[in-house]
């Protein structure tokens, strides 16, 4: 089977979950990967990606049309490709899960979402119900799109391929939308998705500035990621890109640390992969105690001070 | 301007799920089933941009069996004026589901399309951006704020990286994130006016889509579980632990 990865990049390098979905792939066959976008960025992608054991080519599609990665744009990009590829696998990040589905519906087959583990050629295990059930689901179609969850695959080794990269070029702006802008929080903490030690923290944290100041120093502490439930991010403590769970990001650490956070299952549905679970709630009846390998009944406000300093 | 907005029925996303002992799929005889909560969203969000002058019509359109006539209900009752069900007791997919908005958007002609950005049963995340694709129109997915700007859709969307905002040709394909807004109780004089409010049902047939699935579910099954944990009597014993697990340096 000849495999098409659509490779999520940033600043010239490829993420982790585009590592983990050419894992995926090579348990399928060929992988072939395509890196769209614009500039130095692009070709910088693309060479890392030539790198990347199990790759046996690169595409390259540099346009000022794929360098915001519209959906309408990449999607059309991705159609004529998919003559001479069998599947198309996209990480299931948000970028993915934009344009996969366009892509699919271009090609009139149904895509498998999420993809956890691949059991065969057209059998794969993917999480419903806010992964309260896992269902196995084998595809009819003649070409498969998948979106890969990256906890769900090891990441493959960055270095050890020499794939020759090619360019390409598509049918560039289709003149549907257009980029606006971002506000993109930057960090220098590690990414969520693919962080070793996770703090998250819930409505109990009450505001932004005593977000920051419980949960901020026990993830410097820990060189972890900060994470946080649905009601902590509505509530305005920290940016959306923080939530964890069903509708936001899919965590599974080493350790995941929960700091006043009930344990709603559409929140235990991003984190209950973590390898160890810690929870910290003053309600000995909170749910999180359920998934927690660890619990510690305790008021926040005093205990999480005393534990980051101890630490 | 017209806006259509799909809303499905799903299991009440407060119930647990159980998986059958059989491995066929998930419970839901008895149990409570309500408008998949995103489908909220996007109702309440149509109702406003109508109640702001920006629309004159809300069409509310559902695929499933004869109950999800209860869901366009809860729809016109937030203040949606009309209703189509497409009648099935199959288990529809995302592009079935799509190639029939195709076939209304086509009669219907809206200016805009809300949808919801999953279904909290198959959390699939496919419809919207299908539906788009099919009627060769722009896509604004997982949108936390929405306005009409003269020809176009801007459309704040929640990414990975934080937010990021892009202009959509009208018609335009929407689907909806949480933050988009807090959709209202329906008060109970509307629920009264919505049961006068139109439903006009169809079949899939009358649309000419086939909706034989394409994938075929092998089985369903418990995810596994976690072993029991301990508690700790204090934050000492806390740290003892963490320091033992050798994640800090
Ligand atoms: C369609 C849908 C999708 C959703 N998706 C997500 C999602 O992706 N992620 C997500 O997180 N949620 C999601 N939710 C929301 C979810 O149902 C819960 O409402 C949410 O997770 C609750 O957040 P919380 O645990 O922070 O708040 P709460 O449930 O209010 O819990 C706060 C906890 O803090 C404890 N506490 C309070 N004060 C203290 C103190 N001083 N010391 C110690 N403990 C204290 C309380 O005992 C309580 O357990 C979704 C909901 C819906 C309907
Ligand atoms: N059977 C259906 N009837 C009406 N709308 C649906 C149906 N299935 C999906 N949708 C719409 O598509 C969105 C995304 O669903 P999904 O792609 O299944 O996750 C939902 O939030 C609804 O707005």
């Amino acid at each position: 089977m000849k495999a098409l990865v659509l490779a999520e990049h940033g600043g010239g390098t490829l993420k982790d979950s585009t590592l983990a979905t050419i894992t995926a792939a090579t348990q399928l066959g060929e992988v072939t990967v395509l890196v769209a976008g614009q500039g130095a960025e692009a070709s910088q992608a693309a060479d890392a990606a030539a790198q990347v054991a199990g790759v046996g080519k690169v595409l390259l599609a540099d346009d000022a049309a794929y360098g915001q990665m519209l959906a309408e744009n990449v999607a059309a990009l991705i159609v004529p490709l998919m003559d001479s590829h069998d599947a198309l696998l996209c990480p299931a990040t948000s970028n993915g899960k934009n344009i996969a589905p366009r892509v699919a519906a271009l090609l009139d087959v149904m895509q498998v979402s999420d993809v956890l583990s691949i059991e065969g050629e057209r059998t794969f295990t993917r999480p419903i119900y806010a992964g309260n059930a896992i269902a196995t689901v084998e595809s009819t179609e003649a070409k498969l799109v998948l979106t890969v969850r990256g906890t769900s695959f090891a990441k493959a080794e960055a270095t050890g391929g020499s794939a020759p990269v090619e360019s390409l070029t598509g049918a560039g702006d289709a003149g549907l939308s257009r980029f606006v802008g971002c506000e993109d929080s930057a960090s220098d903490r590690p990414e969520l998705t693919s962080a070793g030690v996770v703090v998250s923290g819930g409505r109990a944290l009450k505001d932004a500035e005593t977000f920051a100041a419980i949960i901020t120093p026990l993830a410097d502490r820990l060189h972890a990621a900060i994470g946080a439930s649905r009601a902590a991010v509505d509530a305005g403590y920290i940016g959306n890109d923080h939530q964890v769970g069903q509708t936001g990001k899919i965590v599974a650490p080493q350790l995941y640390i929960a700091v006043g956070i009930s344990g709603a299952i559409q929140h235990l549905a991003g984190m209950k992969d973590a390898h160890t679970i810690i929870a910290i709630n003053k309600d000995p009846d909170a749910p999180i105690f359920q998934v927690a390998d660890i619990g510690l009944v305790a008021d926040i406000f005093t205990a999480v001070p005393e534990l980051t300093s101890k630490l | 301007m017209k806006i259509l907005v799909p809303v499905k029925r799903v299991i009440d996303y407060n119930v647990r799920p159980r998986v059958k002992a059989d491995g066929s799929g998930v419970d839901l005889a008895n149990v409570k089933m309500s408008m998949n909560p995103f489908d909220e969203i996007a109702v309440e969000q149509a109702v406003r941009l109508k109640e702001a002058g920006g629309a004159e019509e809300i069409v509310v359109v559902s695929v499933g069996p004869a109950k999800a006539a209860d869901t366009l209900r809860s729809a016109m009752a937030m203040g949606a004026d009309r209703a189509i069900l497409v009648q099935t007791d199959e288990t529809v997919e995302p592009l079935a589901v799509a190639k029939i908005l195709k076939a209304v958007f086509e009669a219907e002609q809206p200016g805009l399309v809300i949808l919801g950005k999953q279904a909290i049963d198959d959390d699939c995340n496919q419809t919207g951006q299908m539906l788009a694709a099919l009627t060769g129109r722009p896509q604004g997915t997982f949108a936390s704020k929405l306005e009409i700007a003269g020809e176009e859709a801007l459309v704040t969307r929640e990414v990975d990286g934080g937010l990021e905002t892009i202009a959509l040709a009208l018609p335009a394909i929407v689907t909806a994130d949480l933050r988009l807004n807090e959709p209202r109780y329906a008060s109970l004089p509307n629920i009264m006016k919505a049961k006068k409010k139109p439903i006009d049902t169809k079949a899939p047939e009358d649309f000419g889509v086939d909706v034989t699935p394409r994938l075929r579910t092998l089985k369903v099954s418990e995810p596994p579980t976690r072993a029991a944990g301990i508690l700790v009597g204090s934050v000492d014993e806390l740290v003892a632990k963490i320091k033992d697990m050798g994640v800090v340096a």
